[in-house]
């Protein structure tokens, strides 16, 4: 039996005893944090009562069922139109082209401050791709087609319907291949998917769904966003007020509305001010803005506070107040990744250090052989920037120049001069990764696979570098260096509740929060020269009339002894 | 001409002193708190404070600028080089020498040029600098850009916020000036002072009972 049913079975029995679902706390089987997308609590966080359709009953569920494919086809013989609805997505797409620069975005073509790439890795990181059967080889399973030629013959059944829609907690993706024998501990001790019972627990997607790939952004629970890891499963007020458990219990489908699955809210096309609003009644559902339900004036006009709160809406994000801090839920993100010191071995081997201890208890790994060493952080103050919503990227093609300081992997653009803009809290990442030393561009790495020139096998950077550049088409100069790299993830989740907001004078005031940001005036924190010639005036009077004073005094006693 | 003792400040006057003195406090406490230069209160109390104060100075102001046209009392404050030197010598020598004040009030002039002069300035220059970039600071939103031109206004604030200050504090020692504190202080709390009367004057004034008069004792 695997840990996996003990932990459902266990959760189980205490559902049964009137306790609340637990988590179910086990020690970490060695090499566990590899697995990093385990889940110890498999039962839904809500519960989707108001369907019109119990799938229980239907034929075509009964199964059973011989793969994943199979329950697509199930799927698709209702829901005719999701299929070509979901390649459509960015979701499937991976890819997102920049209406400005016309750049190509996404993940199938970007350069990340993490494990770097997933270009040439999607045999791990196709994990995350919402199909069955895609690998950094592009095959597609026995039958030979490309993956992408069977997508383009219009073939829908490689798209995995049950990773988002598995309402019962039972189905789990592992990556595409197994890579070499350093990683093979992915795939052990996972219990067999019920495909029967998984298919005919479909609903609209819960946070755990969504969650199984983006609390673990960047290679593990919160590693990359800060405000996105898996305490927001079951989040309490204080971390999270719309997603609260015990409260609104928001699925993130309730402000990442969806339309032909594909949804609101895209990191690549950022919407910094929203100057709609809510719209008429019934109408807007095509942004996850804050304003698209709190209206553009959100605080009550009752009061002078909260009236001068709603003039700031229109250059500060709201997030920027009413996230006070991030990864606020005893999951830590990282905040510094060297890759430097990757490849370190002991007897051979590949070895990991735990140093850091989060919030709810677990350890983190602070250092991997197949990557580096990392930083961990909780409760972290986010940085503060101006904002217009156009991030800025550095593409696997852009040159820089390594001696001007971190290159800013994903920068953004925004100022107080620009209307557009808005002051908005990022996590900031700070990493030192490879680059071509030659060219001054950034690089594609093969980390994953079983064949020699994958990084995580043979921890030498040269080769993995050289051939996730040959597969990928690019050129390499044959010569990497290390570069520091900084990558900004707009914060956005984890809203506390109100009051737990900022004072007005965590801004307003010097050394506040917002001390880097010169180019506007902020009263209580600027304009001390000001101060300085109100002292010399007051001081002068003071002055003045002490002398006149003094002075009366003086003469006063001068006319008494005469 | 005789000296007597009659009402120069009426009821609305030291209602409006007092109440613009106690604003004018408030006002400096929460504003200076706004600029961070104390934190004996937090910054939205400060705002809060601030905002309603200046809205009641400034309606108390509009009472006020109504009340001086409407009864003709602006012309206390008309600006006069009569007598204006021996005043201002009185005070940088003679008052050293225990000279007597060579202004003596009339009925028409109930403050001295010097007093007058500066009265006049503050209600024509700083009062107008401090509630007009108030307004402009209040009402950002409406106008506000996004460079820098707060920062001005707030310069323009803040400056004659600090000379209003400096004038409250030279307002409040010349009250020791005279024989007390409390002498001084005393016509704007019950309104009665000394004035110099022309015999036509106080015969008006006694006939029409239109200013309340004490009889010398």
């Amino acid at each position: 039996m695997g840990y996996r049913t003990l932990a459902m079975l266990s959760a189980g029995l205490l559902l049964v005893a009137g306790f609340q679902a637990l988590a179910v706390q086990e020690a970490p089987p060695p090499g566990a944090d590899m697995r990093f997308r385990i889940v110890d609590d498999t039962t839904p966080s809500q519960r989707d009562s108001s369907s019109t359709a119990d799938h229980t009953k239907f034929k075509e569920l009964q199964g059973p069922f011989a793969d994943g494919p199979a329950v697509t086809r199930a799927c698709l013989a209702c829901h005719t139109e999701a299929g070509k609805h979901v390649q459509e997505s960015i979701h499937w797409t991976w890819e997102y082209t920049d209406p400005r620069s016309g750049a190509k975005l996404g993940k199938r073509h970007l350069v990340n401050t993490f494990c770097t790439n997933a270009r040439g890795n999607e045999g791990m990181c196709a994990q995350c791709h919402a199909s069955y059967g895609w690998d950094e080889k592009n095959d597609f399973g026995p039958a030979g087609l490309k993956w992408q030629e069977r997508v383009d013959a219009g073939s829908d059944e490689h798209v995995d319907c049950l990773v988002c829609h598995d309402r019962s907690g039972g189905y789990y993706k592992v990556p595409p291949t197994e890579g070499n024998e350093a990683c093979s501990v992915m795939f052990e001790g996972k219990a067999p998917i019920d495909l029967v019972k998984v298919a005919q627990n479909v609903g609209a997607p819960g946070r755990e769904n969504c969650g199984a790939c983006h609390f673990y952004g960047g290679g593990g629970d919160g590693v990359k966003h800060g405000d996105l890891d898996s305490s927001l499963k079951r989040p309490n007020r204080a971390l999270d007020v719309h997603m609260d458990a015990d409260g609104l219990n928001f699925a993130c489908s309730q402000c990442h509305v969806s339309d032909r699955h594909r949804w609101a809210g895209s990191r690549y096309n950022i919407t910094a001010k929203d100057t709609e609003g809510t719209g008429k009644p019934g109408m807007r559902r095509d942004v996850a803005t804050c304003e698209s339900c709190h209206g553009l004036q959100p605080h009550r006009n009752d009061a002078v506070a909260r009236v001068k709160l709603n003039d700031h809406v229109d250059r500060v994000a709201c997030q920027t107040c009413h996230i006070p801090a991030m990864a606020r839920g005893g999951v830590a993100t990282m905040t510094e990744w060297d890759w430097r010191t990757a490849g370190r071995t002991k007897n051979g081997e590949g070895y990991k250090e735990h140093d850091y201890t989060q919030g709810d208890g677990k350890h983190r790994d602070t250092y991997k052989s197949i990557k580096g060493s990392f930083i961990y952080g909780e409760n972290l103050t986010p940085h503060y920037a101006w904002f217009d919503g156009q991030m800025q990227y550095k593409t696997i093609d852009t040159r820089f120049d390594p001696t001007q300081g971190p290159v800013a992997v994903n920068g953004f653009s925004g100022a107080a001069a620009n209307p557009e803009a808005r002051i908005w809290p990022f996590k900031r990442m700070q990493t030192v990764q490879p680059y071509d030393k030659g060219n001054n561009t950034l690089v594609y790495m093969h980390l994953w696979g079983d064949d020699e020139d994958a990084y995580w096998g043979n921890y030498d950077f040269g080769r993995a570098i050289r051939a996730g550049m040959e597969r990928g088409g690019l050129p390499y100069s044959g010569e990497y260096g290390f570069v520091e790299t900084l990558s900004y993830w707009p914060i956005t989740h984890m809203v506390a509740p109100k009051e737990n907001a900022l004072a007005c004078n965590e801004c307003h005031s010097r050394d506040g929060r917002l001390d880097e940001l010169k180019d506007f005036y902020l009263p209580g924190r600027d304009g001390r020269w000001l101060d300085w010639i109100g002292l010399l005036l007051v001081g002068g009077a003071l002055l003045g009339v002490s002398g006149h004073a003094l002075l009366r005094v003086w003469s006063a006693k001068g006319r008494a002894a005469a | 001409m005789s000296t007597r003792i009659i009402m120069v400040y009426s009821r609305f006057e030291r209602f409006w002193h007092w109440t613009q003195m106690a604003l004018i406090f408030a006002l400096l406490f929460s504003g200076l708190a706004v600029r961070g230069v104390h934190g004996m209160i937090g910054f939205d109390t400060a705002v809060t404070v601030h905002t309603w104060c200046a809205l009641a100075l400034i309606a108390l102001w509009l009472l006020a600028i109504f009340w001086h046209f409407t009864t003709g009392t602006w012309r206390h404050y008309l600006p006069t080089t009569q007598g204006l030197w021996a005043v201002a010598r009185f005070y940088a020598w003679g008052i050293f020498r225990g000279e007597h004040h060579p202004y003596r009030k009339a009925y028409w002039r109930k403050h001295n040029p010097l007093q007058a002069l500066a009265y006049l300035s503050l209600k024509l220059v700083l009062f107008p600098a401090v509630w007009l970039s108030g307004l402009l600071y209040l009402a950002y939103n409406f106008w506000g850009t996004a460079g820098g031109a707060l920062g001005w206004v707030a310069a323009v604030h803040v400056l004659s916020a600090y000379a209003i200050l400096a004038f409250v504090i030279a307002h409040i020692y010349l009250l020791t000036t005279g024989h007390s504190f409390a002498e001084h202080v005393k016509p704007m709390l019950n309104g009665y002072d000394e004035v110099d009367l022309t015999p036509a004057e106080e015969a008006y004034l006694r006939e029409s009972g239109a200013v309340a008069m004490k009889e010398p004792s």
